[in-house]
């Protein structure tokens, strides 16, 4: 999956987001109400207004402290942060930016490996039916993250209730997917 | 017209207890739904994270999809397949360059003007209607309206009139004959796409709502998204210990409630499919009266 993480061209973290998002960090005077309606603000270890912060400053060492940050991980991106930014910062593209540079140079939080994981688990499971399939993506993730064990009494009582698909639904021509993701990543070399 | 339904994954297989309902109640109703054939997952909780463009090309391919099938409207009762293709339907009719690329990237064309409902939208114009004719059941309880992140955020795809403080799922339940209760986390997150990555999250944040609902005296909470009612029903386990107590709150999706309402039975609405029993909100059921 690492294939369809874009490149962004030569610059600052900041310069580089600005670019690729639109998004203006000076914008930010910093009133703190992304952190304050942030639902994990409290599990953070770096503050969503701190890290429009740190963008800002561009301090030796911010850089690394943004892309291997737990934050921008645990980011849900239920954009609480941008409904009520009186500058309209949209946060969640900043977080979503930063998650795809932080993967580029392999600066991931290794607590936030799981997360990944899933991700991961989830779009190789679109890329090969095309749909998700609930299954697949379970043993997927499981590998991945070695949490085997996790969630094993909930399989048989979905599959009473009919909540499981032991067999992938897929679309007519799963080809037309995985060509969407090759073009895709052949785009992020351009 | 022709009314085009995109089901996304949840609703074939976790969720599929909200299609069945969706279907129960459109159909009680004489409105026919047909499904978009061949449409793909919209990338949902995840492809944004690792890609944009193909956060855009995987909803744009159903888009250019339903219309050349041509579809004029499409329903979609998932939030967060909603919110991907709402948002993607957006950026692309915005910008004739991400257009163009996006074109490429599907190798399909299309236009972006598919009128996109979610399922308020869908109940308010073609249900409400005709529904005063179909419901035979007052539900008689408090319930307490779930609206969760992506009907109400960002900004640019919201589908509800106040954000903070909606009121379009209330209003269905009152038709219903239920009591919408006033309380704090109508919108608030429930963990969405970390149900299995970092489930204790779920379990705090769904926790702090089910335990909002229930102290403000709701009978039954009432969503509209599959990834909020497998976080708020499946998850009661790692919830129960979170809040360190049980709060047996049934959670229902919207169309099984308004079903209840029209009198259509309670196993055709999939409500056997919870973990958190329904019994309770069947029996607070009373006939309503002529």
């Amino acid at each position: 999956m690492h294939e369809i993480i874009p490149q962004h061209p030569a610059g600052t973290l900041k310069s580089q987001m600005e670019e690729a998002t639109g998004v203006i960090v000076s914008h930010c005077y910093q009133c703190g109400k992304c952190t304050a309606g942030c639902p994990l603000n409290e599990e953070m270890d770096v503050r969503p207004n701190q890290i429009l912060r740190m963008l800002q400053l561009e301090l030796p060492g911010y850089e690394d402290k943004i892309l291997s940050s737990l934050s921008i991980w645990l980011c849900l991106a239920c954009d609480t942060c941008y409904s009520r930014c009186p500058q309209e910062v949209k946060l969640s593209q900043v977080m979503d930016f930063l998650r795809q540079e932080s993967i580029r140079q392999h600066k991931v939080n290794p607590k936030a490996k799981d997360i990944l994981s899933f991700h991961k688990a989830f779009l190789d499971s679109i890329k090969l039916n095309g749909k998700l399939h609930e299954v697949g993506l379970t043993i997927d993730y499981k590998l991945r993250s070695l949490n085997l064990m996790q969630d094993v009494l909930l399989a048989p009582s979905m599959m009473a209730k009919g909540k499981l698909a032991i067999f992938p639904h897929q679309v007519q021509n799963t080809k037309e997917i995985a060509k969407i993701f090759k073009r895709i990543s052949e785009g992020t070399k351009e | 017209m022709r009314i085009g339904f995109y089901p996304g994954c949840s609703l074939e297989g976790s969720s599929k207890e909200y299609s069945d309902s969706l279907f129960a109640v459109a159909e009680k109703c004489g409105i026919m739904l047909e499904e978009i054939k061949d449409w793909s997952c919209c990338g949902a909780s995840a492809a944004h994270n690792l890609n944009h463009d193909l956060a855009l090309a995987l909803p744009a391919r159903t888009l250019a999809l339903a219309e050349k099938q041509g579809f004029e409207e499409v329903v979609i009762p998932c939030a967060a397949c909603y919110s991907r293709i709402a948002g993607t339907k957006q950026e692309i009719s915005n910008n004739v360059a991400t257009r163009k690329k996006i074109e490429r990237y599907i190798d399909l064309t299309l236009e972006a003007d598919i009128k996109i409902l979610t399922v308020f939208e869908f109940l308010q114009k073609y249900i409400f209607p005709v529904a005063d004719g179909h419901i035979v059941n007052k539900l008689n309880q408090k319930t307490a309206c779930y609206y969760g992140c992506l009907y109400s955020r960002p900004k640019e795809t919201a589908a509800l009139e106040q954000i903070e403080n909606p009121m379009e799922m209330d209003k269905v339940m009152v038709k219903a004959g239920a009591t919408p209760i006033d309380w704090a986390f109508k919108t608030e997150c429930c963990g969405a796409g970390f149900t299995m990555s970092r489930t204790d999250i779920v379990a705090k944040l769904s926790g702090k709502i089910i335990e909002d609902a229930a102290d403000r005296g709701a009978e039954s909470i009432i969503v509209a998204c599959p990834m909020c009612h497998v976080n708020l029903d499946m998850r009661r386990p790692e919830i129960k210990k979170q809040l360190n107590k049980e709060i047996n709150l049934p959670v229902l999706f919207i169309t099984q409630a308004l079903g209840l309402s029209m009198g259509i039975p309670a196993d055709q609405l999939g409500l056997n499919k919870h973990y958190v029993p329904t019994d309770k909100v069947v029996t607070c059921i009373v006939k309503k009266e002529a």
